[in-house]
């Protein structure tokens, strides 16, 4: 699904990432941790296609093409997703209206017709109710005035309708009370499947007990400096970064 | 709008029969004078106190110095360069069909989605040769006839109503106004007049586009609506095509008056030429626009959407004289490659309990300016006045400027004033998010702007609406990236 090879990235002359390397097979959750300032966001808008970056070396390959030298709209019709950290508002342009034209860019860049309205609000509407959100969110500005708990529910339901290949989620679990953090978590499971894969970029242990990865990455300093499995979760939870970053340095 | 199908369906029919004009094709030379004055006068067939009231403009403008203090940078005009009246082109001179028009023009008409027939008297070619514009005129005349609103030209209503256009002309822009008010009085060229009777409400929306001989109003139009005791009228002016024009200088002047529990509401779209990418011929446009709630209870309310012109100073305004009047000012102004702006309002409170609203929303691109510029006045006799204003600014690129310049007077304790403003930059972060959704860069910013003129669009006519945010796409073509 997605290769990353040997990348350094750098912004304003200050290098971020410094040679990181990782591979998303289908199918797969994959987890990456890490302390503040490692490159985690850097790595996701990278990847998202995001510009003020430098890429300086490396690759990334993405269903076997080139992800860097295609544009940022390319790469979401592919199928790529990154959900934001922060998701951003948009005055005066309803939800409905996005996620309509989000979803018709897709089909048309897949030569599908544009989505009967019909069948486009039955769509909505059943994904609307599976992620306990109310109708009238549809009419709502795009994340205008939301809590921080209904941003990212939202971000969850345009992922639910636009089906990506390879979803990021970046900090998807930050400012999320727990019966939030329930939804958003039955929400990503429920899109598990042999056919995609998921990366998570997190902070908490605490998120990967409702979304169970299958591999866990330690990111510091601009590099992947150890990989496993969930249960080094709970080893980085109980004694923190420092010592996987000394073991690297050995 | 019930009768706008009936009308398309006039234009569709074939040409029927001959459309008579026997106009002489004269214009005067360049230059502004009494002797010029009296020439036009007489080519309308003016009575004397018409004559009168130019020519005492006119000296009045000569006393006068044009405004300096507007947030817009042009080279002097020199106004004895100008040709004063020029006869409309006779058909002979306009192309004889689309494919004598210049295909640019067409392809902006394609991208606006305006119909094949208005496409063509848009673009100038001879509106005989088109449709037959008398049928459409006569039944839109007798509809309203019926109704007893009276809708003609204001060269016609001086000879047809003189005791009307006497009592309220100039009656709230007066004469000495402003410089290009003044001028506007010596020499304005034609323009509409509506006089909506008590009680009645006008059967249909009133446009400029369906009044015969509109395309020739000139450079110096003049503009008189009056709605009667508990009468509405919505009148539209303006056409989200360009329109093409030799004319570089337009100093238009409207007049609203609005009686006892009358309403109006004064809808305009300005897509005039703003000039090549360097600003390069584009229109100037100095326009003086009032409107006054002279009666209680009776509302005013200007929505504009403007994208044209190379320079516009322009504050469509309101004098809330009655009692629990209302004023509404709702403007999206849009500015690309060099235009200028100045733009704004003035609400000005007399009335007990009267009431104004005010949403501005600029956009900026390329290397534009523009301005806000709005005045909200309150007079001591207005007791319980209340204003609200919003002025919103969006810049897109690093190139362009925004001004908000909001002056108040308050000499009443208990009005109530609030002003919000902002100036965002179309968001990097905005941008990235929809395209991030697969959505294409233009089809991002077209999005985000027309959110942003959300509170404005909706003002507007359904029809008109539809064609403004299409107006606002062609607009900031290549304004991003």
């Amino acid at each position: 699904m997605l290769e990353v090879k040997d990348l350094r990235v750098s912004v304003e002359g200050k290098e971020i990432l410094k040679g990181l390397n990782l591979t998303i097979n289908a199918g797969e959750v994959h987890a990456i941790m890490g302390p503040n300032g490692a490159g985690k966001s850097t790595l996701s808008a990278i990847i998202a296609g995001r510009e003020g970056y430098e890429i300086t070396g490396g690759s990334i390959t993405y269903l076997g093409q080139d992800l860097l030298e295609m544009d940022i709209e390319e790469r979401a019709r592919e199928g790529l997703l990154l959900g934001f950290q922060y998701p951003v508002e948009i005055p005066g342009v309803k939800n409905v209206y996005l996620l309509k034209a989000a979803l018709n860019a897709k089909r048309k860049h897949l030569g599908l017709p544009e989505i009967e309205a019909p069948e486009f609000m039955k769509l909505v509407r059943e994904k609307l109710a599976f992620m306990k959100m109310d109708n009238s969110f549809l009419h709502r500005s795009v994340n205008e005035g939301f809590s921080g708990g209904e941003k990212k529910r939202n971000e969850i339901l345009q992922m639910l309708i636009l089906e990506p290949k390879l979803a990021l989620l970046d900090e998807i679990d930050s400012g999320l009370d727990i019966d939030a953090l329930k939804i958003v978590s039955h929400g990503v499971n429920s899109l598990r499947d042999a056919g995609r894969s998921i990366v998570m970029v997190t902070h908490y242990q605490r998120l990967l007990d409702y979304i169970v990865p299958d591999h866990i990455h330690v990111l510091s300093d601009g590099k992947i400096i150890k990989s496993g499995d969930k249960s080094l979760a709970l080893a980085l939870e109980e004694r923190g970064y420092d010592w996987v970053i000394e073991e690297a340095a050995q | 709008m019930a009768n706008q199908e009936e009308m398309e369906q006039l234009v569709r029919r074939e040409y029927k029969q001959g459309f008579v004009t026997d106009i002489e094709s004269d214009t005067v030379l360049p230059g502004l004078n009494e002797e010029v004055i009296r020439f036009i006068s007489a080519k309308k067939e003016e009575p004397q106190w018409m004559l009168d009231w130019r020519l005492a403009a006119f000296e009045q403008w000569k006393q006068m110095e044009e405004p300096q203090w507007a947030h817009v940078h042009y080279p002097a005009i020199d106004f004895q360069a100008i040709s004063y009246y020029s006869a409309p082109k006779s058909s002979d001179d306009k192309p004889k069909s689309l494919d004598e028009v210049d295909p640019k023009l067409l392809e902006t008409y394609e991208k606006l989605g305006i119909p094949l027939h208005e496409r063509a008297a848009l673009a100038g070619v001879a509106m005989d040769m088109v449709f037959d514009s008398v049928s459409v005129t006569t039944t839109f005349k007798e509809k309203l006839g019926e109704a007893g609103v009276i809708f003609c030209s204001i060269s016609e209503a001086i000879r047809e109503y003189p005791d009307l256009v006497r009592q309220y002309l100039g009656s709230v822009v007066p004469v000495t106004d402003n410089f290009y008010a003044a001028l506007n009085c010596a020499v304005f060229s034609d323009g509409s007049f509506v006089y909506v009777p008590k009680g009645v409400k006008c059967p249909m929306e009133l446009s400029t586009y369906f009044r015969i001989n509109a395309a020739n109003t000139g450079q110096f139009e003049r503009t008189l609506i009056i709605c009667a005791e508990g009468a509405q009228v919505s009148y539209l002016e303006g056409c989200t095509a360009p329109m093409r024009d030799e004319n570089q200088l337009h100093a238009a002047v409207v007049e609203l008056v609005a009686l006892e529990d009358a309403n109006i509401k004064y809808s305009t779209v300005q897509n005039w030429y703003p000039g090549d990418e360097e600003g390069k011929g584009g229109i100037y446009n100095f326009v003086t626009k009032r409107g006054e709630c002279r009666g209680d209870n009776s509302k005013i309310s200007w929505t504009q959407v403007e994208t044209g012109s190379a320079v516009t100073w322009k504050y469509p305004s309101c004098v809330l004289k009655g009692k629990n009047s209302v004023g509404e000012f709702y403007s999206v102004a849009v500015t690309n490659n060099m235009q200028q702006a100045d733009t704004g309002t003035k609400m000005i409170h007399i009335g007990e309990g009267s009431r104004s609203t005010i949403i501005s929303k600029g956009i900026s691109a390329g290397r534009s300016d523009q301005s806000y510029r709005g005045l909200v006045k309150v007079l001591p006799s207005a007791k319980g006045a209340r204003n609200f204003t919003q002025c919103d600014s969006l810049l897109i690129g690093d190139q362009c400027g925004a001004h908000t310049f909001p002056y108040q007077e308050i000499a009443n304790s208990t009005a109530q004033i609030e002003h919000e403003a902002t100036t965002s930059k179309i968001g990097e972060d905005q941008l990235f998010y929809c395209r991030q959704r697969g959505i294409a860069e233009e089809d991002a910013v077209n999005m985000i702007v027309n959110g942003f003129c959300k509170d404005v669009f909706k003002e507007l006519p359904m029809e008109f609406a539809v064609e403004a945010e299409a107006l606002l796409s062609v607009s900031l073509e290549g304004a991003v990236g």
